[in-house]
């Protein structure tokens, strides 16, 4: 965990931009442990997530090599305290008669939703910050997790945002 | 709208290349392109029909570093487009300011393997800084106006734009914007007050310092900055090969060039140095040797307008982030303030320094069979055609030779493929040249093995006018790698034997491509043959010097080697004293 770093970065909404940074990271050798881009309030704007792993390389290089793409228009690390850290988790966890009960109840706990449930299944629906996912996993394990799917982080700043993000005026 | 003012996205592409300023542009015609080659008939642009796109993509590189204006160079899709991938690459890494246009297939097609199409924005993304896929014909101009911004200012480079076949035949109307601005591209042109303060500082406090010159000098057009700052500091000054030309080689400050094949005064001036004062250089790992033993006593400051070269390599004490003509300006007055005050005494690193120089210069022997010498060849370009001409050199042996004996006094009169290492660069890219400097003698010194790869383009040089000189460094090798073998490989020579004394004729060659064919074989020849060539300013000119195949580049650091082991000749390294060490 402790060579991990979250990375928020303001890209032009334009094709070819997720390439750009898979391939900048790919050919310098950065490890990319997730990565989840999306729309901001601006259209012209989305903005990625990235947590990467630093080790063997200097975090400024790696803020320094992204900010020269052209279309890269910000890019800030968050500190996991100064932040707001998400991720978004759907499990599918086996149950039976007898361990329905004691699933959903922490699925109560963790403040998850059950957004499914079949005969001998229910899908779990959960968001925190990593160490929350995890803590639910590892309760949910024993039942028997059938399927999983995660997304990548999202984190924004805590308190009001300094700046603009400015605009956007090409459009490749 | 009136629909006079409409116009096809190809007359737009073109009439966008005028307003930026494009005089010449090299490039070959094809499918996907060929829209834009009907109004590119009529337009005052030059255009340069090649033989290879490679050549064009080199000739406007050698364009762009001999006039320090974008060059420019243009193909159809599909393999058109690729190959131009090397040559863009090249530009790339030397941080050449060049722009491509290539014709991609309609938009419709893209995305359908269809006949010529590749995903060139997609191939050229890790070698470009930066590029665009343009299917909309409105969108040329700003695309084109964006693309020079991009290509020639900050840190240049290469920029390539895609244009789909029918957004260069659908109609539009041209707007040419008067001002780029993109909002993820803004380089900083100026370092900060206190950066400035903390590095005159360093400088006030070394005993020992080298002023290490890279390419960014020339790219900057600060040589007479750094003239100036050589001057108020006194240091030694090393110039990488980037930077041949943006010091005097006749300086009395120039130790000459540093690296794998540099001399030892300036090999051993950065080791031994406690401030390296770095001006647009990048710790090349062919600069720096093994890195964990490079310069180990030195403070770093580096200047560099690229905030992603600070700390890639070696961690700096000091960086001054922006263009080195500001921050030498910048620097000046603060140095002149600092020194007042107390300025370093340098006598004994002087004392040093001119000891490994006066120990240790440049120098060559005369092979014992009476063959010619490749080093002696090109020295006697250097001296005959002069320090006003312009050099431009393939890859390997025959490159650092003319790196190291022809003598440079100007920025923009030596150009090669630093970065990349291209083998094939010279001819094409002195074309290049020769197109932006057309009223310069030029001069490509070329191997025998660069030579075979791109001298196709001496058809274009013939039929085009541009009378540029070739010198052939034939030692019938690929003669760097042979000198690894020889070296590395217990001479073994696998596969460097080129046989390129019998095969082919390179003065018939020559003579076939409407060239003035020439030989070469011995030293009494050598002035002779060299300015016969220099009479002949109406066809270009190719010289085939018969050298001897053995002769190896010295000094040399050994790769991944610390630059402490210098070996000045085989299995000989200099005898330092043993307080220098």
């Amino acid at each position: 965990m402790s060579n991990q770093r979250t990375l928020s970065v303001l890209v032009e909404n334009s094709p070819g931009v997720l390439a750009r940074i898979a391939a900048l990271f790919s050919r310098r050798g950065y490890n990319i442990d997730s990565l989840a881009v999306g729309p901001t309030e601006d259209p012209n704007i989305s903005r990625m997530t990235i947590v990467i792993d630093v080790q063997g390389h200097a975090l400024e290089q790696v803020i320094a090599q992204t900010d020269k793409l052209i279309n890269v228009l910000s890019i800030v690390e968050l500190d996991p305290i100064a932040s707001v850290q998400r991720e978004l988790l759907l499990v599918k966890v086996t149950t039976t008669a007898e361990t329905r009960s004691q699933v959903l109840e922490t699925v109560q706990l963790f403040r998850a939703k059950v957004v499914d449930v079949a005969k001998d299944a229910v899908t779990i629906e959960a968001t925190g910050n990593s160490e929350k996912i995890h803590a639910l996993l590892r309760v949910l394990e024993p039942y028997g997790i059938k399927e999983l799917v995660q997304s990548g982080l999202v984190a924004m700043e805590r308190g009001l945002k300094p700046g603009n993000t400015g605009n956007n005026s090409s459009n490749d | 709208m009136n629909m006079t003012d409409k116009i096809t996205g190809a007359q737009s592409l073109v009439k966008a290349l005028e307003h930026a300023g494009v005089d010449v542009m090299f490039g070959i015609p094809g499918g996907a392109i060929l829209p834009a080659y009907d109004p590119i008939f009529d337009s005052k642009i030059r255009h340069i029909l090649v033989r290879h796109e490679q050549g064009a993509g080199h000739a406007a590189t050698g364009y762009a570093q001999a006039t320090g204006r974008v060059g420019v160079c243009i193909a159809t899709s599909g393999p058109g487009a690729t190959n131009l991938v090397t040559p863009l690459a090249d530009a790339q890494m030397d941080s050449v300011p060049v722009v491509a246009i290539t014709g991609q297939v309609a938009s419709h097609a893209i995305g359908t393997d269809a006949f010529q199409e590749a995903d060139i924005r997609g191939i050229t993304m890790p070698v470009t800084k930066h590029n665009f896929l343009i299917t909309n014909p409105d969108d040329i101009p700003h695309a084109i106006a964006a693309a020079f911004h991009i290509a020639g200012t900050g840190r240049p480079g290469a920029v390539l734009v895609d244009i789909s076949k029918d957004a260069l035949t659908n109609m539009t109307t041209f707007k040419w914007p008067e001002k780029i601005s993109l909002a993820g591209y803004n380089p900083v042109m100026d370092p900060t007050d206190a950066a400035i303060k903390e590095a005159a500082k360093l400088i006030a406090q070394s005993t020992s310092p080298v002023l290490y010159v890279g390419g960014g000098i020339i790219k900057a057009n600060a040589s007479k900055q750094l003239m100036k700052l050589a001057e108020i500091t006194g240091a030694p000054v090393v110039t990488t090969l980037m930077a041949r030309g943006a010091f005097p080689d006749s300086h009395e400050q120039h130790l000459g060039m540093p690296g794998m094949h540099g001399t030892v005064a300036a090999v051993t001036a950065l080791q031994k140095a406690d401030l390296l004062i770095t001006l647009g250089a990048r710790f090349d790992d062919r600069v720096t040797g093994k890195i964990s033993s490079f310069a180990p006593h030195a403070k770093i400051i580096h200047a560099d307008i690229d905030p992603a070269e600070i700390g890639k390599v070696r961690a700096v004490d000091v960086a001054l982030i922006g263009d080195l003509k500001h921050t030498i300006k910048a620097l000046l007055p603060e140095l002149e303030s600092v020194f007042k005050k107390s300025k370093p005494d340098l006598t004994t690193w002087w004392a040093s320094c001119s000891e490994w120089r006066t120990k240790y210069p440049l120098g060559y022997d005369q092979p014992s069979d009476g063959s010619l010498s490749p080093q002696y060849v090109i020295e006697r370009i250097g001296k005959i055609s002069g320090p006003d001409s312009i050099y431009v050199a393939g890859v390997g042996q025959h490159q650092m030779w003319a790196s190291q004996f022809v003598g440079y006094e100007n920025p923009r009169t030596w150009l090669n493929s630093g970065g990349l290492g291209t083998m094939g660069y010279a001819v094409p890219a002195a074309m290049g040249a020769k197109v932006g400097a057309p009223d310069t003698v030029v001069w490509a010194i070329d191997g025998d093995g660069c030579f075979q790869m791109t001298n196709q383009e001496l058809v274009t040089c013939a039929l085009n006018g541009i009378p540029i000189k070739v010198a052939i460094i034939n030692n019938e090798s690929l003669g760097m790698v042979r000198q690894w073998q020889t070296l590395f490989y217990n001479e073994r020579f696998s596969n460097t034997d080129l046989h390129s004394k019998r095969v082919p004729d390179f003065a018939k060659l020559a003579e076939a491509m409407g060239c003035v064919g020439l030989h070469c074989d011995t030293k009494e020849d050598v002035d002779r043959v060299i300015k016969e060539a220099m009479e002949i300013n109406d066809r270009p000119v190719v010289i085939d010097f018969n050298v001897h195949r053995d002769a190896m580049v010295w000094p040399m650091v050994a790769a991944g080697a610390s630059n402490d082991d210098i070996v000045v000749a085989k299995s000989m390294a200099p005898v330092w004293d043993s307080q220098e060490l």
